[in-house]
């Protein structure tokens, strides 16, 4: 199989395995947290920490982890159809 | 509301500015690969900035900034939280389909999904099954934006409804005909900018004419303390229910050909990597900004009964007046973005895989440049007719453009480029069952078992998918192209 493939299908893995945790991290906050009587909730910068935590904490935990994921788990590849030779070296 | 030129003013800036990049764009769009690239797909020059914004934009819709914080003001936080399945969009989509997609969109030079989807199954039935759906669901949903923009315009501006939808008709058509895909990625890259700063200025207008997030969420606690549960005001959204939703407009984004197409056309890995970083940030942001925008705008502005006018009644009341004008832009850039993507896909499924496919293989390039031309600007003209007056069906079909579309192409698309023994047969069998198991669905048992319609289809058209392709197995040889 062409190298650049499993590169390939293992990313498709590491942002499908980012997606699995981004709905934990989401659901566990909210539904954890807020389903709690409303008046023992408690805020975070005026926010119901259930929401504070799963949509803000979260998207910007997100952001950054996807960040690290792209900077050093994913590599970068040619594109375009590697010549004979090289093709020989990957090998 | 009677003609405000100081909104006026800017929106029409905005439009002009649209249509000179559209100009400017089309002289730059004769670039070396031919007229076909260039126009549906821009000749895979995207950096990826551009791809994020593009992405984005063809992504958020009406919806993102007029429906769902209409619908977030009615529910409250819960609603907040729903519109948040929508973050991993900014980087799911491009993780899955990834280089692999890329890399063979080259080898096989495909311009469209349906490039794709006929190379790797080799089967006619695939390719006209596939773009009959496309060119169905996508121009239902394509007129339901189309209406959304006119009504946007009418509602800003005072002029009538008709005038509104022929400006609207007008200035998306001019440059998509004129500029093609780089034209579109362009402006979709200009909207997109308009949308992240139109949400981070009225969400801040919004908390400061509230007297500070702490006090809103205390009025909203008194007045329902529903409304800052994830339950909804009216504890209508169980957990399942939301959760749900993460596959019709989360993960399940990878089945829309008009997403589809932009993973195809960048430029390198690294256009791709900065695109994941990109877009993850902006649409979560946009999500997040405008869903809670609405959510503080029932403190704001208690007492709104439609939806659909509290964002546009919002900037007008807590910004001044030249402001809202920009802000006011932003649902409109949204529209035109994603009008102007599907209008190009549209197209380019009839001109590129029926046409060329089928009926003229060996057309000449002047003759596919007219005829592309004039098939844009076809359709263009049809969908601004059906929405004049939207005919029930189209209302009905474009309910589930998305669900269907996602239905129909998801496994194709996902499993096509994974698993070497998927088929044609399964292809065939995925779509067929898709679609049809939505729509039943839909008249029968909408929201089966407490969660979204979508749900069912997805999986069953996965079992198709995996059953027709090992049942038929023999029929087919393995496909070359993995």
């Amino acid at each position: 199989m062409d190298h650049r493939f499993k590169i390939s299908r293992r990313e498709a893995w590491l942002g499908t395995g980012l997606a699995v945790l981004n709905f934990v991290w989401w659901y566990a906050f909210a539904y954890g947290l807020g389903s709690k009587p409303v008046k023992e909730y408690t805020y975070i910068l005026g926010l119901p920490a259930w929401f504070f935590y799963s949509c803000v904490a979260g998207f910007l935990l997100f952001s950054f982890l996807v960040f690290l994921m792209v900077t050093f788990l994913f590599k970068e590849v040619p594109f375009d159809e590697p010549e004979e030779k090289e093709k020989e070296r990957v090998r | 509301m009677n003609a405000n030129w100081q909104v006026i003013v800017p929106l029409i800036a905005f439009l002009v500015l649209m249509f000179l990049v559209g100009m400017y764009t089309a002289r730059a769009a004769r670039g070396s690969e031919g007229f076909l690239q260039d126009y549906f797909l821009g000749g895979r020059h995207l950096g990826g900035f551009v791809l994020a914004l593009t992405m984005v934009a063809t992504y958020g819709s009406a919806s993102s900034f007029i429906g769902g914080p209409g619908i977030a003001y009615n529910m409250g936080l819960g609603w907040v939280l729903l519109s948040m399945a929508q973050l991993v969009t900014g980087y799911f989509t491009l993780a899955v389909l990834g280089k692999k997609f890329a890399i063979i969109a080259r080898k096989i030079n495909a311009v469209t999904l349906i490039d794709f989807l006929k190379a790797r199954y080799e089967s006619k039935w695939v390719v006209i099954l596939a773009a009959a759906s496309i060119s169905i669901f996508l121009f239902s949903a394509t007129a339901a934006q189309w209406v959304g923009g006119g009504r946007l315009i009418e509602s800003f501006t005072g002029v009538s409804y008709g005038v509104a939808l022929f400006i609207f008709s007008f200035s998306v058509l001019v440059y998509v005909i004129a500029g093609g895909f780089r034209a579109v990625v362009i402006t979709d890259t200009l909207m997109g900018i308009v949308m992240f700063v139109g949400t981070l200025v009225i969400l801040a207008g919004t908390i400061i004419a509230g007297h500070g997030v702490p006090t809103i969420i205390h009025k909203l606690s008194i007045e329902n303390p529903n409304l800052i549960t994830p339950f909804g005001a009216d504890h209508s959204l169980s957990p399942l229910y939301v959760s749900s939703f993460w596959l019709l407009v989360g993960i399940g984004v990878v089945g829309l050909p008009q997403i589809a197409v932009r993973a195809m056309s960048y430029r390198n890995s690294k256009a791709m990597h900065q695109a994941m970083i990109i877009g993850t940030f902006v649409v979560g942001f946009i999500m997040l900004g405008m869903h809670l925008t609405g959510v503080f705008a029932r403190v704001v502005m208690p007492g709104i009964t439609v939806g659909d006018k509290v964002m546009p009644l919002l900037a007008l009341k807590v910004l001044p007046e030249w402001l809202a004008g920009i802000v006011l832009a932003a649902p409109l850039a949204a529209v035109m973005s994603t009008v102007n993507s599907i209008l190009l896909i549209v197209s380019s499924s009839i001109v590129k895989d029926v046409y060329i496919n089928y009926i003229k293989p060996d057309a000449s390039e002047a003759h596919i440049k007219k005829l592309s031309f004039s098939v844009t600007a076809a359709i263009g003209v049809l969908v601004f007719l059906a929405a004049i007056k939207p005919p029930d069906l189209l209302i009905w079909l474009n309910l589930f453009s998305f669900g269907g579309l996602e239905a129909s192409f998801i496994w194709p698309v996902v499993l096509g480029l994974y698993w070497k023994r998927g088929n044609a047969s399964g292809a065939l069998s995925s779509i067929l069952v898709g679609v049809l198991s939505y729509i039943a669905l839909d008249q029968f048992y909408p929201n089966a078992f407490g969660m979204h319609t979508v749900v069912l289809p997805v999986l069953l058209s996965l079992i198709a998918y995996i059953v027709g392709s090992l049942l038929f197995a023999k029929k087919h040889p393995l496909s070359e192209l993995l």
